[in-house]
């Protein structure tokens, strides 16, 4: 691999790239793959499926207990990982913490914020009051969030009586941060918004947020499912005070997922969930916790999935983040412009011209979502079509189901035609043009 | 070029996609099911009203609302069109015999005696990503037969 460049990858540097991933070759429906559903789970290199490979036949253990070699070798590699992947976000190793994926990692937050709550409630000492959330406060999301972003709140707005409140999306499902920041009081205790919204491919303006947020004393939980695989992402930069990310989405393994909190946040949270390698001390009746990140990681981890993921960074760290984004942002173009376009076909999202993320979604007048991504398949087209998991969005846009096209960094521009071309004869085929 | 769907969509499923026979509220009725496809959104309720007890129950009318793709759509207007006049027992067997096909991959031969027009429906069994869809106001009919049962 090459060193990074600040410009879009070249077409020879994009078949380069494929080269590396096997399933880019397969042929599953007996016509060549155009694989266009990154933003719902990216393809993985030799260079992840190796290092796996490597460390299972040569390292693998368990970490941090047992004193023999094997044991010290796969801790080295687990806190490797640890260390890459936290430069990779702009954070300390010890902000770092795994999970199974962004939706226990965003589960986790919101059950902590509970049950330091509970703590309180209970009289088992003063919860410190960054995280006290009483009746009457507010919690403050977007409609467009990925259901992962928004039932963890919704629930913990139940438990502690706060209100859960919303910015409202337009008839595009755009929302703008003027129409957030107007939602932010002295009462909002939480903000939690997605860095780029895996619908309309929105881009959240999250320093606003931040200074808004921060100026009432509120938390900023940051679901950057969609910024950090495809974008430079800083999370101490942006100042947010926990996020989440998935592994899978990134050229990594399925099963990991990565909570940030900031120091000051990860101290004073409690853990979810208890139990093994997580404690400094256990008596029958007590215990006592190991700081952050250990605290919030009870249980044997998936070391090999940790190791496959930072992998899977170096592999992102080497074609270089910049270039990416520049490469996925004009295919974003190409695509909305292209499904703009067509007759019948209305795109979500952002308007032409204004920012968006390497996707588009669309909704194809007279055809169901199900039907047009049925004919995208039988051509080889693999796009997301449904809600997206963000149902309240789709009810915003009048619509059950979108079809969505994602790109990554082996995406082709010829990969993005064909789907425009195929969307442009999905009216006809169904009888409706 | 040939058609790269297989006969997924027969000119039958989408013209019954459009017709929606049988699309509405039957006042009054029996029991009614109101079923989603969390996957796609997929939605249908179904509304049947009986005439005759026991064995000689037959389903007097039938209405469905819903909404989804031309698949899910297509089947509850052509289950309309077929339930109203059978027994309980003749509805019953044909949604089991709908089953039987959709699930079966493409190795069941349609019963076209059977289930008539339905059998447009034997190309899904290839894409079983939709079956689901097909069966979804067939099933939602199922369970409030059933409910009637009980």
């Amino acid at each position: 691999m090459t060193t990074a460049t600040e410009t879009a990858l070249t077409e020879e540097r994009v078949q380069q790239l494929r080269a590396d991933f096997p399933i880019l070759a397969e042929q599953p429906g007996g016509v060549p793959l155009v694989y266009l559903d990154s933003g719902a789970t990216s393809q993985q290199p030799r260079q992840v499926l190796e290092a796996e490979w490597a460390f299972r036949t040569q390292h693998n253990a368990a970490v941090h207990r047992g004193a023999h070699t094997l044991a010290a070798l796969a801790t080295d590699d687990y806190e490797l990982a640890r260390e890459r992947i936290a430069r990779f976000v702009g954070a300390r190793p010890t902000e770092i913490s795994w999970t199974m994926n962004a939706t226990d990692a965003l589960n986790s937050v919101a059950l902590s914020l509970a049950e330091a709550n509970r703590a309180h409630a209970d009289g088992a000492g003063a919860v410190d009051p960054t995280l006290r959330i009483r009746p009457g406060d507010e919690i403050l999301v977007t409609e467009a969030e990925h259901h992962a972003n928004l039932l963890p709140w919704q629930r913990l707005a139940t438990e502690t009586g706060a209100t859960l409140r919303w910015v409202e999306v337009d008839d595009e499902g755009v929302w703008t941060t003027d129409a957030l920041l107007a939602l932010i009081t002295e009462r909002t205790r939480v903000v939690a918004i997605a860095h780029v919204s895996n619908v309309t491919g929105q881009i959240a303006d999250v320093p606003a947020v931040v200074a808004a947020a921060h100026e009432a004393g509120a938390l900023v939980v940051l679901d950057a499912c969609q910024s950090v695989p495809h974008r430079p992402v800083d999370f101490r930069a942006l100042g947010v005070d926990a996020a989440a990310f998935s592994s899978h989405k990134m050229l990594g393994p399925g099963g990991i997922g990565v909570l940030y909190l900031t120091e000051a946040l990860g101290e004073a949270l409690p853990p979810a969930r208890v139990g093994g390698s997580m404690i400094t001390t256990v008596t029958m009746t007590e215990h006592e916790f190991l700081p952050a990140p250990q605290k919030f990681e009870a249980g044997t981890q998936p070391v090999a999935s940790i190791v496959g993921l930072a992998a899977a960074v170096d592999y992102l760290e080497a074609v270089g983040m910049p270039a990416i984004e520049a490469h996925e942002v004009a295919l974003g173009e190409r695509l909305a412009a292209g499904a703009a376009a067509i007759d019948g076909v209305r795109l979500v999202g952002p308007r032409l011209g204004a920012e968006r993320a390497g996707l588009a979604s669309v909704i194809v007048d007279g055809v169901h979502a199900h039907d047009a991504g049925q004919l995208l398949d039988a051509h080889g087209i693999a796009a997301r079509v449904g809600h997206h998991c963000a149902q309240p969005l789709h009810r915003r846009l009048g619509t059950a189901a979108t079809t969505r096209a994602s790109a990554y960094l082996y995406t082709t521009e010829d990969e993005v035609d064909r789907f425009l071309d195929v969307l442009s004869g999905v009216r006809a085929y169904f009888g409706v043009a | 070029m040939a058609d790269p769907l297989a006969g997924l969509y027969q000119e039958l499923i989408l013209e019954h996609a459009k017709l929606r026979a049988g699309e509405g509220e039957i006042e009054p009725f029996d029991a009614e099911r109101h079923l989603k496809n969390p996957t796609c959104g997929d939605e249908v309720t179904v509304r049947v009203r009986l005439a005759g007890d026991g064995d000689e129950a037959r389903v007097d009318a039938l209405g469905w609302v819903g909404q989804g793709c031309s698949i899910s759509q297509a089947s509850a207007s052509v289950l309309a069109e077929q339930a109203p006049g059978l027994t309980v027992a003749a509805v019953r067997e044909r949604i089991e015999a709908m089953r039987e096909l959709l699930r079966s991959r493409g190795a069941v031969e349609p019963d076209e005696a059977l289930l008539g027009d339905a059998v447009a429906f034997a190309g899904v069994a290839k894409f079983p990503m939709r079956v689901k869809c097909a069966m979804l106001a067939w099933v939602a009919l199922e369970e409030a037969l059933a409910e009637l049962d009980g």
